[in-house]
């Protein structure tokens, strides 16, 4: 007997699926606003700071019911995408994916800010002298230098996601094989008479996979660190 | 080649307000800290944007406050070597060295300077290392080939030295001394030191307070009694010309000086060499008649030229001596006793002892300040 069954094994993959689409598709954005908040001096900051830790602070099911009323079929924005784009959100894996992605943003952006705050900008400035202009400079020297960083925040931000349940339970339900993720299967296991040994397996699973995210992190960056420091 | 620059700018409780033409060669910003040396290079660089400014390298303006032209820092090719180096820690030297290459026009370097920079410089022996495995000196000396190799139109140096020790400075010198002879590039070059002025200057720029106060050649520019302040008195001194006549058995070296012969310890170079000799002013007595039975062994004949009374017991006395000046600086109870003043012929009695190796240098080849 394999060690999961069906239904077990579709809410792993689906789970790994919608934590690296979430990763992958805020990453962007992540080290977009983690530039804005270490570099940038504006008015309205600080609202842009407390937005983004919003979700860090809200009770999830906040940020779902949030995320619900907007990206919902009849929410503002969900309304638009699914005419114009075609893309509907609500009880879908793309909807768990921006769940996830929207919990763990503040983990990654505290990351990657850290790393680039990090960085002397008289290096940059440096870089400037030399000819290179601003978006060469972030090119060639920054992100060289805040790469660490974005690996920490990435692995974060996926193993938040891997675990996310709130928002996501509330934003696109709990179907299995189209919205179950691996902890909205472990509580649906859990209401069930005789699921604990499903639950169970799960569990371990989820373990493994933090464990593993968070070793692998630590190696990757330790191993950059150590070749941007060139000792 | 020539750099014109015309600044003024406002900071709360200072101001900025220089102007100055330099030629070719190696000019030197000198004055202390506070004296808006660093503010100057940083708006010749574009890293600070002045109130007004016409800044231009040879025929390229780069910044005309009146005509609204402001070249980005990245645009103005200026090779910009910083004081504390500012080597990028994930790049091998040998990267470090190309960075500026990658972003200079096509065919700006040309091939085999690379080559040539390295050899110049020193650097074949650290290409695959890291920054953080170098020495300060060593890192200076990769920060100085980095610039170059950017093609400048211009090289800044800001204090390049001042961050390290008294060894590592000598390990240097040398290099920039072949930097202003092997290549045409004009250098900015800021310090607050005396000597690394004295031995690498073509010109000096002094600023004091945010004002020039002088611009000429180092040898007029150190042995004038008004820059003294500028200088502070501690490393107020002239510099002459001299060249090596014999090398004495007993560790002296013999050279002709102006306006006689000068005995040195023995200077590593061959007889027939022309070197510099940085004499400071605190170390030379003025006597009315030539002295009798004194160890001193250089005793030369001076008139006194001009006078400067200190705003302590001191004074600076300007001597001629052979065509060349030197610097005396004596206290005004001794200037009154021997009757100090202009026009005065005099005696000048120097140890042979009170000059550091490192107040003597071999003259470089552009070197036309005084002979």
């Amino acid at each position: 007997m394999p060690f999961l069954s069906a239904d077990e094994w579709t809410a792993v993959a689906l789970s790994l699926q919608v934590s690296l689409w979430a990763t992958a598709a805020s990453l962007p954005f992540g080290i977009l606003v983690a530039l804005v908040l270490a570099r940038g001096d504006f008015p309205g900051k600080q609202i842009l700071n407390g937005l983004v830790h919003l979700p860090l602070i809200l009770p999830p099911v906040v940020t779902g019911y949030i995320l619900l009323v907007t990206f919902g079929r009849r929410g503002p924005v969900g309304a638009f995408l699914e005419e114009q784009l075609g893309i509907v959100l609500a009880f879908r894996w793309t909807g768990a994916a921006l769940a996830a992605a929207i919990m763990a943003f503040p983990l990654m952006v505290r990351a990657i800010r850290l790393a680039i705050e990090a960085v002397d900008p008289k290096l940059e400035q440096a870089a400037g002298t030399l000819g290179a202009s601003r978006v060469l400079v972030f090119a060639t020297v920054t992100l060289p230098l805040i790469l660490p960083g974005i690996i920490a925040g990435a692995v974060l931000a996926f193993a938040k996601a891997m675990g996310e349940f709130g928002a996501t339970i509330t934003f696109v339900s709990n179907i299995p094989g189209q919205t179950q993720t691996l902890p909205t299967a472990i509580y649906a296991f859990l209401q069930v008479p005789g699921g604990e040994a499903s639950a169970l397996r799960l569990v371990l699973i989820s373990v493994a996979v933090a464990m593993t995210a968070l070793i692998v992190s630590e190696g990757v960056a330790r191993l950059v660190a150590r070749r941007i420091r060139g000792t | 080649m020539s750099l014109s620059v015309a600044v003024t700018h406002r900071f709360p409780g200072f101001s900025l307000d220089v102007a100055f033409e330099a030629p070719a060669g190696v000019t030197a910003l000198f004055g202390r800290s506070g004296s808006g040396k660093t503010t100057l290079v940083n708006a010749v660089a574009g890293l600070i944007r002045p109130d007004t400014a016409r800044i231009a390298v040879n025929d390229t303006v780069l910044h005309d406050s009146d005509a609204g032209v402001w070249l980005a820092p990245h645009k103005r090719r200026i090779g910009y070597v910083f004081q504390e180096g500012r080597l990028f820690p994930h790049l091998s030297v040998s990267a470090n060295l190309a960075y500026g290459g990658w972003f200079a026009p096509r065919g700006a370097v040309e091939p085999g300077e690379r080559e040539r920079v390295v050899a110049m410089l020193g650097l074949g022996a650290l290409l695959d290392r890291r920054p953080a495995t170098l020495s300060g000196g060593e890192k200076q000396r990769v920060a100085i080939g980095r610039a170059l190799l950017s093609a400048p139109r211009l090289l800044l140096m800001d204090e390049p030295l001042a961050a390290l020790d008294d060894a590592r400075k000598a390990e240097i010198l040398p290099y920039l001394e072949r930097l202003r002879d092997e290549t045409d590039i004009p250098v900015l070059y800021v310090s607050h030191s005396v000597t690394e002025v004295a031995r690498l200057a073509t010109t000096v720029v002094s600023l004091r307070d945010g004002r020039t106060t002088r611009v000429g050649s180092p040898a007029e520019v150190l042995a004038d009694p008004r820059a003294v302040p500028t200088l502070g008195i501690r490393d107020a001194g002239a510099m002459v010309s001299a060249v090596i006549r014999r090398h004495a058995e007993d560790g002296l070296s013999e050279l002709d000086g102006p306006g006689g012969p000068l005995l040195l310890p023995r200077i590593a170079a061959p007889e027939g060499t022309r070197v510099r000799v940085r004499i400071h002013a605190h170390d030379v007595i003025l006597a009315r008649e030539a002295p009798a039975g004194i160890s001193a062994l250089n005793v030369l004949k001076v008139t006194v030229a001009a006078v400067r009374a200190g705003e302590g017991p001191g004074m600076v006395v300007q001597l001629d001596a052979g065509g060349e000046r030197l610097l005396a600086r004596i206290t005004r109870r001794s200037a009154r006793a021997l009757e100090i003043a202009p026009g005065l012929a005099c005696y000048a009695i120097l140890k042979s002892v009170a000059i550091a190796p490192e107040d003597i240098w071999i003259a470089g080849g552009e070197e036309t300040g005084a002979s």
